[in-house]
Parts: structure tokens; C-alpha cells; sequence
């Protein structure tokens, strides 16, 4: 029960960084349908730059500059891709929707390309992700839950904590949600709404990719598989699960998480049953979208103007 | 008018297009699959050292340098048409089905078990039929489900129907763990059940069933009246509630047209195609053809041209990947860049750029 | 002149082959008010956004306190202490009053939403406004809402306001209200610019009065020093007495009886409060009342679009002489009763018409099931097009340009020649000339009296009070969903229609 615990709330963070840029993307009014392949690209730029790192520094790796290297190439690659979103859609004013589903085709093919160059195996770059608190093992069941997980765990929920905090209790959170919810008012009172747009977009996809990243280094011990977009997709479901807040993405993520590695903790399940529990997420998602959608009110709405583009001399 | 000391030398402005001039929008439209070109173009010889042309060469070679590749570029063109099809009665109602690819997979789906279960049991012309009516309503179920939710409940179709490609893709797994008595997961082509050979060329088949429909879809959308629902609802619900259409049961038939033709799209595959199906059989095809459609402003016609210059990409690529030795996933790359060049000039064709100097007009 | 606050000079703007404004140059002065009379399309909320930094001109200067000044976007008005008042309120709807009225402000100070609610109520105090400042935008008033969006300029420290067609959305008790604000600020020293159409609002809020006649400057005249008949030749540029002509009503028979209809909207607020009333055919009823009192409810009710909670809509068959109730019945079981009744709803472009669609496609419409087949008939609808666009003057390119890129008028021809073709019994019309010059209105009103000599019953719901009382054989009046009176057109005066309209509110259950 515990080790499932532990590992839904590892995998659960995945969807949380997913969730997390995702719903900062869709405060602004940009469905960027486009985050299953950001993810890749964030995943596949982190793990590359580390290869890369890794083999030019040889043995003598220092653990803090070996995780920020990946991070930090994870926002990166991840936020070009939503600056392309937002160059298409605020600039050149193109559809979301399309937008969005040529980046995830892009994307994919971006990081498959990297990942052919990089191999696909970072055990020795997964060590720094992995590495936990030095007394988490002393403090028992406690100790396991909380405290032995590797820091992309923390960073998650700390990102999480802090957009729902701007979102809700700052100048530029409020500014930010009147772009998603009325550009033209926003636009009225002074606010740069394209600015609004491609900023959050770009942070948004940042965030969103190190997702990607958190998957390959954390969840599967640096070892690659091609099934990024999925968890990607997972998330975009999250943000209307979770009705755009960040804060509560932090349980909603974990039982997502719970859900999709559901099937291999259930003893007595034969080995087809369990590709068969795997509907699991997809279908609470399913659930959970009928459930919301039959009791509408004002308060749990998507952003008004989600999916629409903004031009000021439009009529 | 007073010359005051310059503020901005050049100020660029945006003007709507009043009416685009069907030749100007060709030619934007060239420029940008041209432009699409030279790009991919760059992009690979930056990543092999090699001489463009050659690439160029290479891509060419890719799509038509044999009889066989001819073929399958075709076949290509008409799986994806097929799907863009599919696709494109749902879009025009503005109804966001992103399912192509679960409805072609379960269609594909219903189509193998039927070959699996009846094949060899009853004569092959009953088997087609039955592989036909099994892999339609297969099609039709996945597509209708989602569209009942929208009419009655307003259910956001996107996420539904994107949840809804994961169902059947895990049915598919599941399926294949269970009935692959080797344990593998891979089922062994069938191809004694499939489709005919037609004139020896056994994609010719496929070909001639899409482009019927291309023509069925294209009269469908614009001298039906169930086309003309279709776009009155697309354009405005509230036009639609005002002349007395049923918005409800027009919402849901389409669907339905739509997830049959996914299912038949899943039947080419699988019965005219494969002749076996993994979790992969529709291959992106159900994201790719929602921008074949909408990119020919859900035009049949025309979806045949951009679905041709899409297929003609990967292939061309695929090839360069294996004649430079580059990983598969190029072929991915290029068609992201194409995409992304033919979006971006919808700008040219809706907006022009005027540019004004010191502040003076110079229409 | 020394005390100008705001200067414009030979200001142009087109949109595409518009011209929305051309060669227009005014002043504005310190501690006034100044009101831009105009027509609808004249071109005065263009030029406003223009000032207020929505659209930016073609050509042409602005000059504040005397100084040129280039004002790109609402940011940049805000800079040089202008505010404008849309006349569709720029506020979000999930937002308080202080977070709409703090949106996008540049703080140096902690962001704290409860200081900033104590700045709102500061402000209403000084001037009297009424306000709540932690309510939530959805669950207010129109006159609230407006509040917010005046108090929301003067937070950001407007010395100049715009306000543009501020009264049309209020009541005459909120428009005195607003109108003794507005004298307040004045005196404070703030210039104001008033958007409006109403001329009795101009004369008695306004210093001075400028006028735009399609788009072009016409003059600025001392309000003290005009009259009615003065401004509105310069507004129309010729003299116009509202000549429409009126027959009698013939062969008057009960055609639509309405009895105690309810109808409660989805909030729990009562939109129509058992009404009654009845349209005779071969005459015309108007109904008159404050926008949003009902009167779209009642027209969509009648046309099967708004579900209703009690009463009848009965409908009397002039051929069979049965009657029939329409009620909970859809736009199509109506017509399949044989009930010919045709709606020319307030939504043009989003209701009566597809924008995107040509004019052919349009008149299909109403008429496409026709015919055995699956397939279009197109040649009756395309006859059809050719034959409202020559009778009715409509100016188009062709029969399959989208009717969106056609101007108002032609647009508003397209939808009413489609309604009379069908040869209605019942023809219900909803501001029909809103938006339109006055030779379309011209035209607008003699199809409607066409129809009346025809023995049509056509119900037409209006905002103009002048109109209503010289097109109208009978005019039913509405406030907040009640039936608050029915006069004869002949008879009765603006007054009393005016009275009638405020009555309602509060009164009777």
C-alpha cells in the first residue's frame, strides 16, 4: 500500500507540472491543445543536455549543476515551443485547436529525433533526480510518503503552490485572468493582452515540460519510453478535473496518478485484465467531464474566452 | 502637413482583407508549401552536411521513384483522405472531434475480430459484408457517444473524444494480449480474409472506395439538406433554434456520418490494408486529418491537395531518413514544419500589412 | 483658446472601404460637458475609441493641454487622464466591482484588494454613487454595472470622460441620477464628452454640442443658444418632420390572443410577468418599453424559441377559423400547423440571418425542407434573392457575397424580405431600424405598413418613441416584464408612454 502510494504520488507529479503550465496557459485564453508534445520536448531537451553535460564533464559530476542543467533545458525547449504556439495564434491569429495539434505532431518528432542521438537510457543522470533527504529512511512510513522523494517531487508541488498564489492574490494574476476571461475589457483597461498571452503561454509550456522531464529522470529511472504525449493529454483532462486551480491539481494529479498504475498493485489480475485497468484515467476523466458538465455554474466555468482569439480592430 | 521631427520611421499596420481573389490565395498558399520546402530543406541539411539537392533528390525518390512507391504513396493519400473526410461534416458544425484516430482504431478493431472469428466459417463476399457493417457501427458508436453528451448536456467533445482514442487504443492491447494465442502481441497478417486484388495492384482498391466517397462527401456537405443543417448549425446555434432546426438530432446525425466513415476508414486499413491491426494501425492519421480538413476550409476538393502534399512529405522524408541514416522521426519533423507554414499563411490571406511612413497615409 | 483639455484636428479613420470618420476636428474645454450628437453610424463611438486609444486614426492630430500627443492604446489614454465609458461594459463578469475597477492598474503599492475597496467606496461617497464594491459583476444591475465602469475611470484619475450613449440602458429616474453626477464633476473641473442620440438629453445635461453627420464634423453650437429643430437639421442635414404615413385599420379581427403569460429565467427572476394582450390583424401594435424589459422574451415566446412557464398563445386561423395554442410548441410544429408567422428578430447577423452565408443561401433558410428529395432546391431561393434585392434596393456585389460584409440597411432588407415573402398572417418585427440611416428606416416602415393594408397583424417593438407614435395604431407598453399600459397611438403622448414605461418596477407581484 505504501510503495503505491509513493509511486502514484512520483508519477502524479507528472501530471502536476502537465496540469500546472496548462492551467496558467488556459488562464490566459489559449487551449493550447499542443502540451502532449510539449512535454516530449521538454523531457527530450532536458535529457539531452544532460547527456551532453554528463559527457563532458566525465566522472566528476556535481550533483547540483547536473539537475539544473536539465531543468533548465527543459523550460527552455518546452517555452520555444510555446512561443511558436503564441507567434501562430496571437501574431499570425490562427486557429487553437489546429495550432495546438500540428506543435503535438512537431514536438514528437522533435524529441524522437533528439532521444535517436542521445540513446535512450540516463541511469546515471536519474542518480542526482532520485537522490533523497539522508534521514527520509529513519522516520518509517512518514518518512517514505513524504520525505523520499527526489526533487522534482517538491519542485512540482512548490510551482503549483506558487501560480495558484500569483494567480489568485497578485496584481498580475488578476490581470492575467481577465485576458482568458475578456480580452477586450482587459485590453480597455490597459493591459497588453498579447503580452498577457505569449508570457503565460511560454511559462505555461515551461512548466508544462518539465513534466516530460520528471517522467523520464524520476518515474522511470532515466530509462526512455515513447509514451509521453499520453500523459500529456492526461493533464490538458486534469485542468478540468481539477477547475482551473492549481492548488487543487496537487491531490487531483496524485489521483490520477493512483489511477493509472492502479492495475499493477491489484493482486489477482491476469496479464491481459490489467491493459484493461489502464481505461481507468480515461474513463474517471470521461466521468468526471459528464459530471461537470451536467451541473454548470458560474463559478467552476473555463475562462470565457478559452480557444477564442483576440484582435482589437476586428468588426 | 507640418513636418515634425520623424517619431517612428515606419509604422506597420493590419488590415482585414475585404475579399481574397482566389488566385491571390493560390498563390499565397504555393508560396507557403514552396516555403515549407526550402525550409525542411534547410533544417536537414543542417543536420546531415549533405548537399539540399540531393535531399530534394532523395524525397522525390522517396514518394515516386518506384512503381510500388507510387502505389503507396496513394494508398496513403486516400487512408488519410478518408479520415479527413470523415472528420470534416463534424467540423463544419464547429464540433470539435479530435476521436478520429479511437474511431478508425476500433473500427480497424471490429474488423479484425471479425476476420479472426468468421473467417474461414462463412463465404468471403458474406465475410466483406459483415466486415463492413462490424467495423461502421463500431465507427458510429465511438463517434455517437461523445455527440449525445454535447447535445444534451453541452459535454466539451474535445476532451471526450481525446479520452475516447485511449479507450479503443487500450481495447486494442488488451484484445491482442488475449487473443494472440503466441503471447507476443503480435497478430499475424491475415490476408486470405481481406479485401480483392483488383488489376493486380492490391492498394487499387482502396483507392477507388475513397475517391467515391470523396465525391459522396463532397455532393453530401453541398446539395444535401442535411449538408445545409450542417452549416447553418456550424455557423450560428442560434439561426439554427430560429428557423426550426433541431440542433439535438442534427448534432448527433452527423456524428453518426462521421464515425461510419472513421469505421470504414479503420475497414481500408485493417481489410484492405494490414490485414492485422496493433495499437499503432492508425498511426496519427486522426490528428493529422483534422488539419487536412480544416486546412482546405473543409473542402473535399481540396483536402485531396493537402492531403497529397502532407503524404508526399513524410514519404519524401522517410526516405531521406533512410538514405542519410537519420532517425525515423524526420518525417514527423517535416510534417510539423509544413503544417505550421500552411497555418501560418492563413494570416496572408485574411490580413494584409500596410505600411505607413512618419505617420502619413500611403494606402 | 487657453483652457482647451482636449483638441482634435482633421482626424480620419476607414475600415477597409468605410470611411468611419473623416477630417473631424473639435475642442473640448476644462469643467464642461460636451455632447456629440449624431445618428447611429455617424461615426461617434468610432471617433471616441479613436481618443480612448481602441483604434488608432489613419490621420490627423490630437492635441491635450496643448500638446500633440499619440495615443496608441487604452494604456496610453489612461496616461494623459482619459476614461471612457463603453456603451457595452467593459467588465469581467466573475470579477468584484474593486478587482474590475483595479484591473490593470501599474501599482507602486502592496497589491491589497480591501485598501482598494475603501478607495471605490471613497470616490462613491464624494460623487454619490451607490455601490457595493465587493459585489460580484454577474449578480449586478445595469445601472450598477455602469457605476463601477464611471468609478473605474475616476479611480485611474480621469480628468476627461467619455461616455458613450449612457442613458440608452437606463431608466429616466437613473438617468436623472447619473445626469446630477455628471454636473458634479463638472463643477469638479473634469470635462466630460457625452455619446448620445436623444436631443432632450443634450439640451438639458450639455454646455456645448457637437455634431457628426455620416461620419464628418458638421459644427459645435452653445446649447444655451440652439433648439431641437436647430440641431436636428444639422444632425440629418435637411429638415425632416417624421411624415410616416398611416392608414386606418381595416377588417380588424383578432389574429393572436396572449393570455397571462409567465416566464421565469434560469436565475429565478421573472422576465415576463403574466401578460396579456392581443394583435389584431390588419393593424400595427407596438410595443414600447426600457431595452431589456421583457420584450425579447415575449417575441421569442410567441416564435416557440423561449419556453414558458404559464399561460396560452393562442393563434386564430383566418382560413379555418380554428384556433390553435402555440405554446411549448418548437419554430417547427408551429409552421407545421400552417401558421404562417414570420419574426424579424433584434440579432440580425446571430439569429435572423447566417453571416457567413450569401443571400441565396439566407433565403433558404425558411424554405430549404421544401421539395420531396435529400437534395437543395436553389432556384426558388435564387429568384427569390434577385427579386429582394431589385425591389427593395438592396446593394450587394451579387447573390453569394456573405451578408455580413453588406451594411446595415441592405443587411436589415435581406432579413425583412425574406420574412414578408413567406406571406405571414403574423409578423413580429424587433427593432427593426436600430442601426439603420433613415431612408433604410424609410423603407423598413412602408414594408411594415404594406403588410398592415394587407391584413397582416405585425407587432413591432421599438425604442424610438416618436416612431412608435406615428407608425403604431396601438402601442402596448412593458417595464420589467409587466404589461404596464395599452393607448392608442392617435391619442396618446411621449409623456405618457414615458410614465408608463417606468411604471412597473416593484409594483404588484
Amino acid at each position: 500500500m505504501l510503495a503505491f502510494l509513493v509511486s502514484a504520488i512520483r508519477l502524479g507529479m507528472v501530471f502536476l507540472f502537465g496540469s500546472t503550465g496548462e492551467i496558467l496557459t488556459e488562464k490566459s485564453g489559449h487551449l493550447n491543445l499542443g502540451t502532449p508534445g510539449i512535454m516530449c520536448v521538454g523531457a527530450s531537451c532536458g535529457c539531452f543536455a544532460e547527456y551532453l553535460y554528463l559527457k563532458s564533464v566525465g566522472p566528476y559530476a556535481s550533483p547540483v549543476l547536473a539537475i539544473l542543467v536539465a531543468v533548465v533545458s527543459a523550460f527552455i525547449g518546452a517555452a520555444l515551443m510555446g512561443l511558436l504556439f503564441s507567434f501562430l495564434t496571437v501574431t499570425l491569429r490562427a486557429n487553437q485547436n489546429v495550432t495546438g495539434l500540428a506543435l503535438t505532431t512537431l514536438g514528437i518528432g522533435i524529441s524522437d529525433y533528439m532521444i535517436a542521438k542521445a540513446g535512450t537510457s540516463f541511469g546515471r543522470a536519474s542518480k542526482f533526480f532520485s537522490a533523497s533527504l539522508p534521514f527520509a529512511d529513519d522516520l518509517g512510513w512518514f518518512g517514505e510518503l513524504f520525505l523520499s522523494h527526489g526533487v522534482m517531487i517538491y519542485l512540482a508541488i512548490a510551482v503549483a503552490i506558487v501560480c495558484s498564489f500569483v494567480l489568485s492574490k497578485t496584481r498580475v494574476g488578476l490581470n492575467l485572468r481577465s485576458v482568458g476571461e475578456n480580452p477586450a475589457t482587459a485590453d480597455a483597461a490597459g493591459i497588453n493582452v498579447s503580452r498577457y498571452r505569449y508570457v503565460a503561454t511560454c511559462v505555461g509550456a515551461g512548466i508544462s515540460g518539465l513534466g516530460g522531464l520528471t517522467f523520464i529522470m524520476d518515474y522511470l529511472n532515466g530509462n526512455w519510453e515513447y509514451c509521453i504525449d499520453a500523459f500529456g493529454w492526461l493533464s490538458i483532462a486534469l485542468v478540468i478535473f481539477t477547475v482551473w486551480k492549481p492548488n487543487l491539481a496537487i491531490f487531483g494529479s496524485i489521483v490520477f496518478g493512483a489511477l493509472y498504475i492502479a492495475s499493477s498493485y491489484i493482486v489477482g489480475v491476469s496479464f491481459a485484465g490489467k491493459e484493461l485497468f489502464k481505461l481507468l484515467p480515461y474513463v474517471v476523466t470521461i466521468i468526471v467531464l459528464i459530471f461537470t458538465s451536467m451541473r454548470s455554474r458560474k463559478k467552476n466555468q473555463p475562462p470565457e474566452s478559452l480557444g477564442l482569439s483576440y484582435f482589437r480592430e476586428e468588426r | 502637413m507640418d513636418n515634425k521631427k520623424t517619431k517612428k520611421a515606419l509604422s506597420f499596420h493590419i488590415v482585414k482583407r475585404e475579399q481574397t481573389a482566389w488566385y491571390i490565395g493560390l498563390a499565397i498558399r504555393a508560396a507557403a508549401v514552396l516555403l515549407a520546402l526550402v525550409f525542411s530543406g534547410i533544417v536537414i541539411t543542417l543536420l546531415t552536411d549533405k548537399n539540399p539537392l540531393a535531399v530534394y533528390k532523395s524525397m522525390f525518390d522517396g514518394a515516386f521513384g518506384m512503381d510500388i512507391r507510387v502505389w503507396s504513396l496513394f494508398q496513403d493519400v486516400a487512408i488519410l483522405l478518408c479520415i479527413s473526410l470523415a472528420v470534416t461534416p463534424a467540423f463544419k458544425m464547429k464540433f470539435w472531434n479530435i476521436g478520429a484516430e479511437g474511431q478508425v482504431l476500433i473500427g480497424g478493431l471490429a474488423t479484425v475480430s471479425v476476420m479472426m472469428f468468421l473467417g474461414g466459417k462463412i463465404p468471403l463476399p458474406l465475410l466483406i459484408i459483415v466486415m463492413i457493417a462490424a467495423s461502421v457501427v463500431a465507427g458510429i458508436i465511438w463517434a455517437v457517444i461523445p455527440a449525445i453528451f454535447k447535445a444534451y448536456w453541452n459535454t466539451n467533445e474535445t476532451l471526450f473524444t481525446l479520452m475516447m482514442n485511449y479507450v479503443a487504443i487500450q481495447l486494442v492491447a488488451w484484445f491482442l494480449k488475449v487473443f494472440v494465442k503466441t503471447g507476443s502481441g503480435v497478430l499475424f497478417p491475415m490476408p486470405e480474409y481481406g479485401f480483392p486484388v483488383i488489376f493486380g495492384q492490391p492498394y487499387l482498391l482502396n483507392i477507388i472506395i475513397v475517391a467515391v466517397l470523396t465525391i459522396v462527401v463532397y455532393i453530401y456537405l453541398k446539395y444535401t439538406k442535411q449538408g445545409y443543417e450542417i452549416s447553418v448549425v456550424g455557423e450560428s446555434q442560434n439561426t439554427a433554434n430560429y428557423i426550426g432546426i433541431n440542433v439535438k438530432k442534427v448534432v448527433i446525425r452527423t456524428l453518426i456520418v462521421s464515425g461510419a466513415l472513421c469505421g470504414i476508414a479503420g475497414l481500408l486499413l485493417v481489410g484492405g490494408t494490414n490485414h492485422t491491426i496493433n495499437t499503432e494501425t492508425a498511426g496519427g492519421r486522426g490528428f493529422t486529418a483534422i488539419m487536412v480538413s480544416w486546412l482546405a476550409k473543409f473542402n473535399p476538393i481540396f483536402m485531396v491537395v493537402t492531403s497529397f502534399i502532407i503524404v508526399f512529405l513524410q514519404k519524401g522524408a522517410q526516405q531521406v531518413s533512410t538514405d542519410f541514416r537519420l532517425p525515423q522521426a524526420i518525417s514527423d519533423i517535416v510534417t510539423g514544419i509544413i503544417l505550421f507554414f500552411i497555418i501560418g499563411c492563413e494570416f496572408f490571406l485574411n490580413y494584409k500589412i500596410v505600411v505607413s511612413k512618419n505617420g502619413k497615409e500611403n494606402d | 483658446m487657453a483652457n482647451a483639455a482636449i483638441e482634435l484636428k482633421n482626424i480620419t479613420k476607414t475600415f477597409g472601404s468605410v470611411v468611419a470618420n473623416r477630417d473631424v476636428s473639435f475642442t473640448v474645454n476644462r469643467g464642461e460637458i460636451l455632447s456629440i450628437l449624431g445618428e447611429n453610424g455617424s461615426g461617434k463611438t468610432t471617433l471616441m475609441n479613436m481618443i480612448s486609444g481602441i483604434y488608432f486614426p489613419d490621420s490627423g492630430q490630437i492635441f491635450i493641454d496643448g500638446k500633440e500627443v499619440v495615443i496608441r492604446s487604452p494604456k496610453d489614454a489612461f496616461d494623459h487622464k482619459i476614461g471612457m465609458i463603453h456603451q457595452h461594459f467593459k467588465l469581467v463578469d466573475v470579477f468584484s466591482a474593486t478587482e474590475n475597477i483595479i484591473l490593470g492598474l501599474k501599482g507602486k503599492d502592496k497589491f491589497n484588494i480591501k485598501e482598494s475597496a475603501k478607495k471605490v467606496s471613497e470616490i462613491s461617497h464624494k460623487y454619490g454613487f451607490d455601490i457595493d464594491p465587493n459585489k460580484m459583476i454577474h449578480e449586478m444591475s445595469v445601472s450598477e454595472k455602469q457605476t463601477v465602469e464611471i468609478i473605474k475611470v475616476l479611480y485611474r484619475g480621469a480628468d476627461i470622460l467619455i461616455l458613450d450613449e449612457p442613458t440608452a440602458v437606463l431608466t429616466p429616474q437613473e438617468t436623472q441620477k447619473l445626469f446630477a453626477i455628471l454636473r458634479r464633476m463638472r463643477d469638479d473641473g473634469k470635462s466630460i464628452i457625452i455619446i448620445t442620440h436623444k436631443l432632450h438629453e443634450v439640451l438639458s445635461l450639455s454646455d456645448r454640442v457637437s455634431v457628426l453627420r455620416k461620419g464628418e464634423y458638421v459644427g459645435t453650437v452653445n446649447t444655451a443658444e440652439t433648439n431641437e429643430g436647430e440641431l436636428t437639421e444639422m444632425m440629418v442635414g435637411k429638415k425632416i418632420s417624421l411624415n410616416i404615413h398611416r392608414s386606418e385599420p381595416k377588417g380588424c379581427e383578432d389574429r393572436l390572443l396572449i393570455e397571462n403569460i409567465n416566464c421565469v429565467s434560469r436565475e429565478g427572476t421573472k422576465l415576463l410577468n403574466s401578460v396579456s394582450f392581443t394583435a389584431k390583424s390588419g393593424e400595427i401594435l407596438g410595443i414600447a418599453g426600457i431595452a431589456g424589459s421583457g420584450q425579447r422574451e415575449l417575441l421569442e415566446a410567441i416564435a416557440g424559441l423561449q419556453h414558458i412557464d404559464s399561460g396560452k398563445i393562442i393563434y386564430n386561423d383566418p382560413k379555418t377559423g380554428e384556433e390553435e395554442n402555440l405554446r411549448d410548441k418548437t419554430p417547427l410544429q408551429i409552421r407545421e400547423l400552417g401558421v404562417r408567422l414570420s419574426f424579424v428578430p433584434e440579432d440580425r447577423l446571430g439569429m435572423g440571418l447566417v453571416g457567413n452565408m450569401g443571400i441565396t443561401d439566407n433565403m433558404m433558410l425558411r424554405s430549404y425542407r421544401k421539395g420531396k428529395t435529400v437534395f437543395l432546391e436553389r432556384k426558388g431561393p435564387h429568384d427569390l434573392a434577385e427579386k429582394i434585392i431589385s425591389e427593395l434596393e438592396v446593394v450587394t456585389p451579387g447573390t453569394e457575397t456573405p451578408v455580413r460584409r453588406l451594411s446595415g440597411g441592405n443587411v436589415q432588407k435581406v432579413l425583412v424580405g425574406r420574412e414578408i415573402a413567406a406571406a405571414p398572417t403574423v409578423l413580429m418585427a424587433a427593432y427593426p431600424v436600430r442601426g439603420l440611416d433613415i431612408n433604410s428606416s424609410y423603407t423598413i416602415y412602408n414594408l411594415l405598413n404594406e403588410q398592415k393594408e394587407r391584413g397582416v397583424a405585425v407587432i413591432f417593438v421599438g425604442e424610438d418613441l416618436d416612431v412608435l407614435l406615428e407608425l403604431c395604431d396601438r402601442i402596448l407598453v412593458i417595464g420589467s416584464g409587466c404589461v404596464t399600459g395599452l393607448v392608442d397611438a392617435r391619442t396618446t403622448t411621449k409623456e405618457e408612454i414615458g410614465l408608463l414605461m417606468t411604471k412597473g418596477k416593484g409594483e404588484e407581484a
